[in-house]
């Protein structure tokens, strides 16, 4: 991870850190618990932005829930800061809470109140005088660019300005962690946009944690760094996110890089029987993947093509940037006399390129 | 010109001009029924309904006990027709205020046969709150207590005063039935004289009188709701 988002402090830090929560629901009498959240374990650095996704019901809600304890866990430690949250009394919990912001899918603004008193909100006993809390208001709204609706009412709002306010306003007490719930899940996609660059923005800005909760992968693959799959209460692959997408490894994972990635047509492509994958005879159909550290600035494919006297027909491509990396691939159709396509895939090989064939029209030897 | 219409008045309603000051003395005993009971009423139905809110299971303060205690208590005095209530709490009226009848002696069963209504429609006016404001209350390091204050109350002041409206309007209903039992007031006025001795433009008068009250708190609690809602 390079030091660009965040602070430069020498060594990761551990803000927060989880370690076998549990947390169960008796969701139908009689019946034994269901675990929402079942032995889960993760921590979050100092600084980064940490994603957490999975299908709606995996228990992600609830596990973030179990960091500022809106969940209390059955079992397992949950520590902020080296502070073991579930052992505060009440009052240190709620002191400790506003050190925690959080934006919900919903926004959960206060209707009756209007923008300016909905960010006001936390900032009762909090020490500040009237004069001063104006100002702080001011300050937060314009921060999120949002300076001139300060007497707008929430209702008069539309999606994206209402997140901007919920962000003020979990920002007014100058928090360390900023939790958000599917905070994009109910904006149009290029609102989605505009307040993903902006967490960024304040990631960066502040050096607020965040740990941002989605279903939604394009989401985890713009702003995070690391994240966590989790599934049926568990989290069953976390790590970079860039090793997520490259090499997916669990069923879940592949589902949601899947969703993300055009490369999945292939599959569809190859059932239906599509004219663009009909392969004539001596013709080998590879799909070619870029990870990491793929020397992606060097022209692969057409030092292979050269090289090795093959053509490469692109059938499908797909490369993105995630974290500063570009990842994806190609699926192509390679021409050429056999020997000179297993060096041309070889080549590639060599060059860190995923090779996999997916349908060998050559005659076999 | 206002004696010809204190004539016509006399002709369309001769029992009643006979009678005006009982009749102002009527209206005035219900209303003095009306603002008692209402206030003592709101103020205790506002504490149950908040509590039956934070108590029951899930609420922000989850207490099985208060809950279930207070939630068949209430249904309890509901479900206990008021003209029984009436005659059964005489005692307690007797304790409390020193007599079971005129205006002083109907507080008590006022009270016990409207809280009870009161309490439930706070409740479910605070119901209305939606969960996510209270998580995000809590989630900002609000404690329970100015959850109430500052995110039920606050939020609910257009449903609160709804409800207001509906008690104080069932409350009149209630009033006059009390006076069957010798409190006085406009119930006790329309029952003497317009049924007992069928004079019929005391009930009309008394009708009217009601429906004009009845139009003015409604229409009050509407505005008040309405500029409480954005």
């Amino acid at each position: 991870m390079d030091g660009g988002c965040r602070p430069l402090t020498g060594e990761e830090q551990d803000l927060i850190e989880l370690e076998h929560v549990v947390r169960t629901f008796c969701s139908v009498p009689d019946k034994p618990p269901v675990a929402a959240v079942n032995d889960v374990s993760l921590t979050v650095n100092d600084g980064e932005i940490f994603g957490i996704i999975g299908f709606s019901g995996a228990g992600k809600s609830t596990l973030v829930r179990c960091i500022n304890l809106l969940e209390r866990p059955d079992s397992g430690s949950v520590k902020i800061d080296g502070v073991e949250m579930t052992a505060l009394k009440p009052r240190d919990l709620y002191r400790a809470r506003r050190k925690i912001g959080m934006i919900f899918q919903q926004f959960n603004l206060m209707p009756s109140r209007t923008v300016g008193q909905n960010v006001a909100y936390p900032l009762k006993g909090s020490g500040l005088t009237r004069e001063q809390q104006k100002r702080k208001v001011r300050e937060l709204l314009d921060l999120v660019e949002i300076g001139d609706k300060v007497d707008a009412y929430p209702s008069e709002l539309s999606g994206g300005q209402k997140q901007r306010v919920a962000i003020a306003r979990a920002l007014a007490n100058d928090p360390t962690i900023l939790l958000c719930d599917e905070a994009t899940s109910a904006l149009d996609p290029q609102t989605t946009g505009a307040i993903l660059r902006l967490l960024k923005d304040l990631n960066r800005s502040l050096g607020l944690t965040m740990v941002v909760i989605t279903h939604e992968m394009e989401v985890v693959k713009t702003i995070c760094r690391r994240a966590a799959v989790m599934d049926k209460g568990e989290i069953v692959e976390s790590g970079n996110i860039l090793d997520i997408f490259s090499e997916p490894r669990h069923p879940m994972t592949k589902n949601f890089v899947r969703t993300t990635s055009h490369l999945a047509k292939l599959d569809d492509l190859i059932r239906e029987g599509s004219p663009m994958v009909q392969l004539r005879e001596g013709e080998v159909l590879v799909r070619l993947t870029y990870y990491g550290q793929t020397k992606v600035e060097e022209p692969l494919i057409s030092s292979a093509a050269r090289r090795f006297d093959v053509d490469l027909n692109i059938v499908l491509a797909d490369v993105e940037i995630v974290a500063d990396s570009m990842i994806g691939g190609t699926v192509a159709i390679v021409q050429g006399d056999s020997g000179k396509i297993d060096g041309a895939l070889q080549f590639l090989r060599d060059k860190n390129v995923k090779v996999k064939v997916i349908k060998d029209a050559r005659i076999p030897a | 010109m206002q004696e010809s219409l204190l004539e016509l008045l006399k002709a369309w309603l001769p029992n009643l001009m006979k009678r005006l000051p009982e009749f102002w003395k009527a209206t005035c005993d219900t209303l003095l029924m009306e603002v008692w009971a209402g206030s003592i009423c709101f103020a205790l139905g506002l504490v149950f309904g908040i509590v039956l809110t934070v108590t029951k299971p899930d609420g922000i303060m989850e207490n099985r006990p208060v809950y279930q205690t207070l939630d068949k208590i209430i249904n309890l005095f509901r479900s206990i027709p008021f003209i029984i209530l009436l005659t059964a709490l005489m005692p307690l009226s007797r304790l409390i205020m020193g007599t079971a009848i005129y205006v002083r002696g109907v507080i008590v069963p006022l009270v016990f046969g409207a809280t009870p209504f009161f309490s439930r429609q706070v409740e479910s006016a605070l119901a209305q709150t939606d969960k996510g404001l209270i998580e995000a209350a809590l989630s900002m390091g609000s404690s329970p207590f100015e959850i109430i204050f500052r995110v039920y109350l606050r939020e609910s002041v257009a449903p609160i005063v709804r409800a207001i409206t509906i008690t104080t309007i069932s409350l009149l209903g209630l009033t006059a039935m009390a006076g069957a039992v010798g409190a006085g007031g406009l119930g006790d006025f329309a029952i003497r004289y317009g049924h007992d001795r069928n004079m019929v433009d005391i009930t009309w008068v008394t009708v009217v009188v009601l429906v004009i009250a009845v139009s003015i708190v409604q229409w009050l609690g509407d505005r008040l709701a309405r500029k409480h809602t954005h």
